[in-house]
């Protein structure tokens, strides 16, 4: 595998969808997942267009205003409080919020 | 009593002068304000939320704070917030119906300066779902109507509060910019739009769509108030990191400057075959106007134009696919399954591009490509000072006629995604109608060149005033 390359992927651009929804925790119907496919995979293929630039060596900006290592005082500061963070919630138990159960 | 006339049609700089002058009361314009709202929405359907209660209460505490000889820059003007900004104790939706029931339990930073400065809040403004849009047609609660012709798009994603503002419904709005959704709406609709810088404003307490792309601005009639507004909201906040120190800075002071000598650069890409010959048309008698008045007119190029669009959607639905993954119903809000159909398409490719084996083909490549389109917008400001382009290559559409293809939908963004990817700032602001539908004008600049944006906006705002023909709904 090439680094940098999307062509790579074209012969095998057909996205899992079952997976990737998986992944994104995601239930999807029948239909929508048929609908999905098709657009994402017309959306891949306009993306490819960035394959034709040459990034070698270029940097990638994740910060666009070139800030780096931001830091703050570490002091206290008001918070919520315990039943304003609950107040959303239909999942809680006293003054917990419950989830189901993870390990067996 | 005060005619209508008075109480209605205004600016926050008018607004303001009356209400110092005592020739008219935060209570009788707020109660105009309500009342065109309550009117208006059931045709445009601007608003989610209106909450006359609390305004009404706050409008009684502004004339008792000016009875007694107070003053602050806002108070007892009535504005709007689009619905993606928390409110403490008043429902917040992003328009989506996951967040139907969700009231915060805290404001977010710009939602407290405004209304510490004395704003009162009227209502929750509509918008495409979570800010996913071009149309605002991505709502869940039905798509805001464009009232220069209510079978058009309002343009999106921060729809009603460009139409709020545009049928005087408020005297100004808040919107968030992503790629976008606060110009894009601005021109569709004969409003002053504002996306910033990236971290002039503080994104805290805005239900965040795509992090690194971000920007937090507004709706008003003129670019003046545009630069009252920014005034008030930039500035350093610790809750977001992103922020700046910048000194306080009296942006609407330098609006009246001169243009002479300013450079304007035209970037060739922007103004091809695909851009509609009548908005073609208005810009180039706004670029007459600016020539006239001093201004140097050079022609420039940014040549990764074209890959904008495509280098915007690998990095936006990533970043929303991650954004959007604290949504699982358990701290607050209903399930995932009530995500619509925009925001899991947004959240499927994010995910897929993000997966293992497919990052550094999709986001990584993405993010070289926004260096080189950044570098492009670097490499032009040495030449010129502002950028002039249309806000749109096309007039607003008709609503349907881009809903079953999204990526037609995506590529309305062509002419303002770059200034997002790049974290420069851009204003839209009318200049003129086609078809009884408005033109948006964009100017660009540096980081951090608002004033200037100010200046150029203003200086051909008085000249024009565009904002003075008022829809007929």
């Amino acid at each position: 595998m090439q680094e940098n390359s999307i062509l790579d992927y074209n012969n095998k651009m057909k996205i899992d969808i079952n997976k990737i929804a998986k992944l994104a925790n995601l239930k999807l119907l029948d239909k929508e997942k048929i609908v999905f496919e098709k657009q994402l995979e017309e959306i891949l293929k306009y993306i490819e267009k960035l394959n034709t630039i040459n990034t070698t060596n270029v940097i990638e900006t994740s910060q666009v205003t070139n800030l780096t290592n931001v830091t703050k005082e570490d002091s206290i500061s008001n918070s919520l409080k315990e039943n304003e963070a609950l107040s959303q919630s239909k999942n809680k138990s006293d003054s917990f919020f419950q989830v189901d159960a993870i390990f067996e | 009593m005060m005619d209508n006339q008075i109480k209605s049609n205004l600016t926050i700089k008018k607004a303001k002068s009356l209400l110092e002058k005592r020739e008219i009361s935060s209570v009788e314009i707020t109660k105009e304000y309500l009342s065109k709202s309550n009117k208006l929405n059931p045709k445009l359907n601007a608003y989610i939320t209106i909450d006359e209660k609390n305004a009404l209460k706050k409008a009684n505490k502004a004339d008792i704070a000016y009875k007694n000889g107070e003053n602050l820059p806002l108070l007892g003007i009535p504005i709007a917030l689009k619905d993606l900004f928390l409110t403490k104790g008043l429902k917040t939706t992003a328009s989506s119906k996951l967040l139907e029931n969700y009231v915060p339990q805290y404001d977010a930073t710009v939602v407290k300066k405004l209304t510490d400065v004395g704003a009162i809040i009227i209502g929750k403004l509509n918008c495409d779902a979570w800010a996913h849009g071009s149309s605002g047609e991505n709502s869940d609660y039905g798509v805001a109507r464009n009232p220069w012709n209510t079978e058009y798009i309002p343009g999106g994603s921060s729809s009603g509060s460009a139409v709020a503002v545009a049928s005087d419904m408020c005297i100004a709005s808040t919107g968030t910019d992503t790629g976008g959704s606060i110009r894009l709406p601005a021109g569709f609709c004969n409003v002053v739009g504002l996306k910033p810088t990236y971290g002039r404003v503080s994104r805290y307490g805005i239900i965040a769509m795509a992090s690194s792309l971000d920007s937090i601005g507004h709706f008003t009639k003129t670019v003046e108030d545009s630069s009252l507004l920014l005034n008030i909201t930039a500035g350093k906040d610790d809750k977001d990191a992103t922020t700046f120190d910048t000194p306080t800075e009296y942006f609407e002071k330098k609006i009246n400057d001169s243009l002479k000598g300013i450079k304007i650069g035209l970037p060739k890409e922007y103004f091809n075959s695909s851009l509609d010959k009548n908005i073609k048309n208005a810009i180039d008698k706004a670029l007459a106007f600016y020539s006239k008045s001093g201004a140097e007119i050079i022609e420039i190029s940014l040549p990764h134009t074209e890959y904008s669009i495509a280098c915007y959607y690998i990095i936006q639905p990533a970043e929303v696919s991650s954004n959007l993954a604290r949504y699982d119903g358990i701290r607050y809000g209903k399930t995932r399954e009530c995500f619509g159909e925009e925001a899991k398409r947004r959240i499927i490719l994010g995910t897929f591009t993000l997966s293992a084996g497919y990052y550094d083909a999709y986001y990584k490549k993405a993010m070289q490509v926004r260096t080189l389109i950044k570098q492009d917008f670097e490499k032009a400001f040495e030449k010129v000072n502002a950028i002039i382009t249309p806000t749109s290559p096309s007039l607003p559409w008709k609503i349907g006629d881009k809903t079953d293809d999204p990526l037609k939908m995506y590529l309305s963004d062509i002419y303002t995604v770059t200034a997002n990817l790049a974290g420069i700032p851009g204003i839209s602001i009318p200049a003129g109608f086609c078809n009884d539908l408005p033109i948006g004008m964009q100017i660009l600049g540096p980081h951090f060149s608002e004033n200037l944006l100010f200046n150029l906006g203003h200086q051909y705002e008085i000249n024009h005033e565009w904002y003075k023909i008022q829809p007929k709904i």
